[in-house]
């Protein structure tokens, strides 16, 4: 009989399923995979060491790159761990618009999961119906910030300013005319509220059309229902958070149980898997949409009834009006030593989570009292997933392992930071 | 997390670890530090008693304590002849590699902070454990306890340099395949030691020494503003008398 030896296989980095930059060696028994081994880092920009050596605020811009498709959550852990050593809070209002932003995030970050992820395992469609909600909520970004990915939006002590009038509208060019063109700008006619309002009501209505898609789809569930199954035990082991953790039925989100923001005064419900399958994990991140959807109404509504100041009255911290710059001596100076300068943080450390759409995003944070963080740490959640790679696909196919990629929801920018 | 329920993990673990630990509270955070020595078992004790049950670490990371206070433009002694003017010292993105700082021997250099959650009583812990020789940094893994640390604590040794004994397999993780150094000790230089390139003639990507300077735009303060207002009081005085 011939002696057959173990294949060891080379996936990635250039891959389309290897969702960025994701190396893979593989080694295998035939079509079933013996160990896999991920190299990552590929995308590492050292991010923490450049923050060293900058003022603060200077590196709220590289939050946004790490997880490139959730960037106001990465901004939120970031400036609330500054937050925390500088003893301040954001005005009400500032922190109902991070909580509502907070949510449009997330459903960005799992249009592009559910898009991805579906193209990965063979369904193409619903990528293309997925980009055309993220257009409507990269819109809002844009009309909040004037980017439409990196926004650079919070600030300690706030957001960087309050929500538009007036809410952009399209202009007729090739790729925008006629009916298309009519239903964009019939939505943008008043201001951004009356944007969201108009996206919150239809929104449900596409989530459904996403879920006519897969969830009953016989080639989906093939692909997914019994594969990578992850047990609680297992999940706590391995650090996991977010939505892997709740696909196996651990009921843990930090917006309920440590509520940061606004999330303790809104309304909504975690749904949790029962198997810890790649098909439960998918069903928990269609619902999480439509209860983010729910607080992002809410939200709006709130927004809508309350104006108030979005930053801090506090120009160590936050820059003073440009009128008040003009008249006052003093504001000029503020604005002076902010932007130079920066503002000094007091000396200790801190750990500021939040529940960003892929799991725990966290910054450790340890100041020596100066006016550049003396060491930032960030606790991607993909970073600790994709270690658990190994001990979850062994005895798996190839192709599941697509499709646990797929489940992870990773992003490079955040894995390798 | 209330503020009752720190103080009271707090006082757990004072009841329960003694003099192993040495725990500080602030904002609400706990913080303990351990002796290497002691981490395993006051890690296993964390996870697996039901006054604690920390079944889930959440990060470890390492940071290096060289220059921790230390300023390039002083601000603190104003005098008659006003601050300082210059920015001095080697502090951090100054220097390219052949400036790096050599004389960078300091007690209690490299440690590591390890974030824990307990999901059953939701309540965190921060861990902090020195290594006892800055020369060769190494502490006991913790990969028995909770497996999910085992790339954290191989991105530890990747940045700083940070030896876990009993680590399975203590990589490189984050930077290049071949990479020298540790890239985020505060000796390292921002601007790196080699760039790659694709060379055309060659056919191949080369590396090379950094072209780039090293430029820090804003020097690295420490203000008090009520040493500040102190500062002011004095110097008027001063001025006064003279």
């Amino acid at each position: 009989m011939q002696e057959i030896r173990n294949y060891t296989m080379n996936f990635g980095p250039q891959h389309p399923a290897a969702h960025g930059v994701l190396r893979l060696l593989l080694e295998m028994d035939g079509e079933t995979v013996v160990r896999t081994d991920p190299h990552v880092g590929l995308l590492h920009r050292g991010t923490e060491k450049l923050c060293e050596s900058k003022p603060f605020n200077q590196s709220i811009g590289y939050m946004d790159r790490l997880d490139y498709v959730s960037m106001m959550c990465n901004e939120h852990a970031y400036v609330k761990a500054i937050e925390n050593l500088l003893g301040i809070e954001a005005p009400e209002r500032a922190q109902y618009i991070r909580t509502m932003f907070d949510e449009i995030t997330r459903i960005l970050n799992h249009l592009m999961w559910i898009g991805s992820s579906a193209l990965d395992l063979g369904a193409m469609a619903v990528f293309l119906y997925a980009f055309r909600e993220r257009e409507e909520l990269m819109d809002l970004y844009e009309a909040v910030s004037g980017a439409r990915m990196h926004a650079t939006y919070y600030r300690p002590g706030g957001v960087y300013r309050d929500l538009p009038a007036q809410m952009p509208q399209y202009r007729q060019s090739p790729w925008h005319k006629g009916k298309d063109l009519q239903r964009l700008n019939s939505w943008r006619e008043g201001s951004m509220l009356d944007f969201i309002d108009a996206f919150t009501a239809d929104f449900p209505s596409k989530v459904d059309e996403y879920e006519t898609l897969l969830t009953n789809n016989r080639i989906w569930k093939q692909r997914t229902v019994g594969i990578g199954v992850v047990s609680p035990e297992l999940a706590k082991a391995w650090g996991m958070t977010g939505p892997m953790l709740r696909g196996s039925g651990v009921e843990w989100d930090l917006r309920k149980k440590q509520p940061y923001a606004k999330y303790a005064d809104v309304d909504f419900d975690i749904p949790v898997g029962v198997n810890g399958d790649c098909y439960d994990r998918y069903l928990v991140r269609v619902e999480e949409m439509r209860q983010s959807n729910r607080i992002i109404s809410q939200c709006a509504r709130w927004l809508r009834a309350n104006p108030g100041p979005v930053m801090v009255r506090n120009f160590k911290v936050a820059p003073p009006s440009r009128v008040e710059m003009k008249e006052d001596m003093e504001a000029m100076i503020h604005h002076f030593k902010l932007f130079t300068e920066g503002y000094c943080v007091p000396a200790g450390e801190t750990y500021a989570a939040v529940e960003a759409p892929k799991g725990e995003f966290g910054c450790y944070l340890v100041s020596d009292g100066a006016n550049k963080p003396f060491r930032v740490h960030l606790r991607a959640p993909g970073f600790a997933h994709l270690s658990s790679m190994d001990s979850i696909v062994r005895g798996h196919m190839l192709a599941d392992v697509v499709a646990m990629i797929g489940s992870y929801d990773l992003v490079f920018g955040e894995v390798d930071r | 997390m209330s503020a009752t329920s720190t103080t009271s993990l707090a006082e757990q673990l004072v009841a329960r670890f003694g003099d192993t630990l040495k725990v500080s509270s602030a904002r609400q955070e706990v913080t303990a530090e351990v002796a290497a020595g002691d981490l395993v078992a006051v890690a296993t004790a964390l996870r697996d008693e039901a006054a604690f049950r920390f079944c889930e670490l959440i990060d470890l990371c390492g940071i290096d304590y060289l220059g921790y206070g230390q300023v390039e433009w002083d601000t603190e002694t104003i005098s008659g002849t006003g601050f300082s003017r210059g920015v001095e010292g080697q502090a951090q993105g100054r220097f390219n590699w052949a400036g790096r700082p050599r004389d960078v021997a300091a007690p209690r250099r490299f440690a590591a902070v390890v974030q824990l959650l307990s999901i059953e009583h939701n309540r965190r812990l921060r861990l902090r454990v020195f290594c006892a020789d800055d020369g060769l940094p190494l502490l006991p893994s913790l990969t028995a306890v909770w497996p999910g640390v085992n790339w954290f604590e191989r991105e530890a040794f990747d940045l700083y340099g940070i030896i876990f004994d009993g680590h399975p397999d203590l990589r490189r993780i984050l930077t290049d395949y071949g990479f020298v150094g540790h890239p985020f000790r505060k000796d390292f230089p921002l601007v790196g030691n080699v760039e790659v390139r694709y060379d055309a003639e060659q056919k191949r990507v080369v590396y090379e020494p950094v072209s780039i300077e090293p430029r820090v735009l804003v020097p690295r303060t420490i203000r008090n503003d009520a040493d500040l207002m102190q500062a002011k009081a004095e110097a008027a005085d001063h001025w006064r008398e003279n």
